[in-house]
């Protein structure tokens, strides 16, 4: 008996290495149930989004708290919104300096994700929840602080300090290492990009932004604006979106 | 055909030498920007035009060093591995020599567009989705000659590296094409189709496993393949590779939650995530463990044979970083980390430590064998391995005590109750550690130029050596 007929270890295991299909398809089988098991349920269970788990939504409904999505009455454009009316999606400059944001990077170093912990909520704001980012194609999560998180940037500091905070970062923070960003001044956004932009944000398969013919109409608006007029939008649009009643676990 | 003279079977190994320069050539390059990235977090002077700033370039460095770097070595060995451990030649050269082209055309496209701010936002897939058809295009060219060329194989056996290939070509395919699903704007704009908690998932599914299957499994095959040949010894136990094989292949699809601890993502996934990423250690280790004892009975040629250095180095990064990375998964620990450059620390101990060193074992072990000569010079061999170690060190301390040092500074209080530090005095505290950083991996760099200094020599002195016929000109 040559060496090469010894089972040197489980018969199936040994069928396995003496077939091409069958290691092929014991591998590719395998390698699936990590991510079903983890990336399926968050698409069906309704915990996994604030406005659909049923103890925020039963205290939404009896008017406990203030609604974690907006819902928009027939007639109603998105300049009818207030912050505080719940999450929205993005206005047309607001997207158009969300490209803008993704263009250059920034998610890279600032996170827009506030951890339920005392410090974070001292420094940026009541913790962030799921439905916050539900209009966000792609997240933008980000993985590092190298900067502060921007969560809840909006409305913390007036458009002039953004301007000049993004133009030339250490005339305003001495110590910061964010690059200038004047050259944004120096662009007009692009009209016809950002109703495209809206018109794919419509046609999403997951949380479709839903604008209807007068938002679209809305984007001829931009016309004009700089690409720093549009970052900045974005940023004034980040976390004010839901009123948060404090005591009220908005986690499960 | 060239083929090399000492093996009786030809095997085409023209493919092999041109990935194989190819990956020295973007390990220069890869690592240069990395240096050139550090050196703005820590004098940002240095973002003085828009396509060269911190945020279009950083995509560029991880890009180019997995991508590009990465990429190359692992096309170079699995093609080298495949065949010899098959006792086959490939079952297409021509798909090889596609996958070859197509590849670098990715990667100069990569190049173009990063710098432009053409970006999908989705860490480790910037790239646009035209490129995203290309390399799926390419992978499946790759992926189908290797798998056919194991299907033809001369002995009974699949070698235990083809695992690991197999493994990576199958797992890289899934999650290439599920994280890149997106609507179009333009040639140059897309959207994902997935948002917030679900597309964070997806995201860290595919981000956490490009580094387990891309740059461990991978990787783990070369491992499997190299060691025990410089080391002239077996493996050192069978069984434990086809343990470490099967529950790495199980287990590590599921630790992509662990990057999301702490976040929106229900606590329940972060949980799992962590649960598995602990149990992960066991295999993790006897891999390397397997590794390490392959050398049994051979330690002493640790001081002569620089390659095996290289190696073994390789393994115990290897067991650093996956001790390291389940206790970052843990939440208390991932608390205190998460957002810090603990992180860029971690992976750094596994790209410059393991996956970095495993390579330049590799290819200097086959730039002798496929030009079939000594080394240009063995001494520079040795300086590359002690600028490599120093300077994955030097930059893996540095990360590591900025890393703290941020988290701790982020969550301290005073008497009174209110936050110590502003973000900003974290920011300037990390301002030496950013300088440190940066010096460390200049060191690394240029051990990667000493390296190319030196395969270039070595392949002129062989081509010399043989005449100019030798030389494979033909592609």
């Amino acid at each position: 008996m040559s060496d090469h007929d010894k089972i040197y270890s489980t018969k199936l295991q040994d069928k396995l290495e003496r077939s091409t299909v069958l290691m092929f398809a014991m591998v590719a089988f395998v390698l699936v149930f990590g991510g079903i098991v983890e990336i399926v349920p968050l698409f069906y269970l309704d915990r996994t989004m604030t406005h659909l788990s049923p103890d925020v939504k039963s205290k939404v409904g009896k008017k406990e708290i203030s609604p974690i999505v907006w819902q928009r009455q027939p007639g109603q454009s998105l300049d009818d919104w207030k912050p505080g009316d719940g999450v929205r999606p993005y206005k047309a400059l607001e997207l158009a300096g969300r490209a803008i944001f993704i263009r250059e990077g920034c998610y890279l170093c600032h996170s827009q994700m506030i951890r339920p912990f005392r410090d974070e909520k001292d420094r940026y704001g009541h913790y962030s929840v799921s439905s916050e980012s539900m209009y966000d194609h792609p997240f933008q999560w980000g993985s590092k602080r190298t900067g502060p998180d921007l969560a809840r940037v909006g409305g913390k500091y007036s458009d002039e300090w953004h301007r000049r905070h993004l133009k030339y970062p250490r005339e305003v923070v001495p110590e910061s290492v964010m690059p200038n960003y004047f050259f944004l001044e120096d662009k007009k956004v692009d009209v016809a990009k950002v109703k495209k932009t809206m018109e794919v944000m419509n046609s999403m398969p997951f949380y479709p932004a839903n604008y209807t013919k007068a938002d679209m109409e809305s984007a001829a608006g931009v016309e004009g604006k700089t690409e720093m007029d549009a970052l900045i939008a974005y940023l004034q649009s980040l976390g004010n979106h839901i009123k948060f009643t404090e005591g009220v676990n908005y986690r499960d | 055909m060239e083929t090399t003279q000492t093996a009786p079977v030809k095997y085409d190994m023209d493919i092999v030498r041109w990935f194989s320069i190819a990956a020295v050539i973007y390990f220069v390059v890869g690592t240069l920007i990395g240096v050139w990235i550090a050196a703005e977090l820590a004098w940002p002077v240095l973002n003085f035009i828009p396509e060269i700033a911190f945020g279009r370039l950083r995509p560029l460095h991880t890009n180019a060093v997995i991508f590009a770097f990465g990429g190359c070595t692992l096309m170079a060995t699995g093609f080298y591995i495949v065949q010899r451990t098959g006792a086959t030649r490939l079952w297409s050269n021509g798909l090889a020599w596609f996958t070859f082209w197509g590849w670098n055309l990715i990667i100069v496209l990569a190049v173009i567009t990063l710098p432009l701010g053409i970006n999908q936002a989705k860490e480790y897939a910037e790239l646009e989705w035209p490129i995203d058809i290309l390399i799926a295009i390419v992978w499946l060219a790759f992926g189908l000659n290797y798998i056919m060329t194991i299907a033809i194989r001369k002995v009974s056996h699949i070698y235990v590296s083809n695992w690991f290939f197999m493994g990576m070509i199958v797992m890289i395919t899934y999650l290439h094409v599920v994280n890149s699903l997106v609507i179009p704007v333009s040639l140059t704009q897309s959207y994902s189709i997935f948002s917030g908690v679900q597309d964070a998932m997806i995201q860290w599914w595919w981000g956490h496993n490009a580094v387990g299957f891309y740059l461990t499994a991978g990787f783990l095959g070369m491992m499997y393949y190299f060691v025990p040949k410089q080391a002239n010894r077996p493996v050192f136990s069978y069984r434990l590779s086809v343990l470490h094989f099967w529950s790495l292949m199980f287990g590590y699809v599921w630790l992509g939650a662990h990057h999301l601890q702490y976040t929106a993502l229900p606590d329940w996934t972060g949980s799992l995530g962590a649960a598995i990423s602990l149990a992960m250690i066991i295999p993790s280790w006897g891999g390397a463990m397997n590794g390490m004892m392959t050398l049994s009975g051979a330690w002493d040629r640790l001081r002569t044979d620089y390659i095996l250095r290289f190696l073994v180095v390789a393994l115990a990064f290897y067991a650093m970083s996956t001790f390291e990375g389940p206790v970052m998964s843990i939440k208390t620990v991932n608390a205190l980390s998460h957002y810090t450059d603990w992180t860029i620390g971690h992976v750094h101990s596994g790209a410059l430590g393991w996956v970095a060193m495993v390579s330049i074992g590799a290819l200097y072990h086959m730039v002798k064998k496929l030009w079939n000569t000594e080394m240009y010079s063995d001494n520079l061999v040795n300086v590359h391995f002690w600028l490599s170690t120093v300077g994955t060190v030097v930059y893996i301390v540095a990360m590591w005590v900025s890393g703290i040092m941020q988290g701790l500074m982020w969550l301290d209080y005073d008497e009174y109750g209110t936050l110590s530090y502003t973000f900003v005095e974290s920011v300037s505290a990390m301002h030496p550690y950013y300088a440190m950083r940066a010096i460390g991996g200049m060191i690394f760099n240029l051990g990667a130029w000493i390296m190319l200094y030196n395969v270039v020599m070595t392949v002129r002195q062989a081509s010399t050596a043989r005449g100019a016929s030798a030389v494979p000109a033909n592609a």
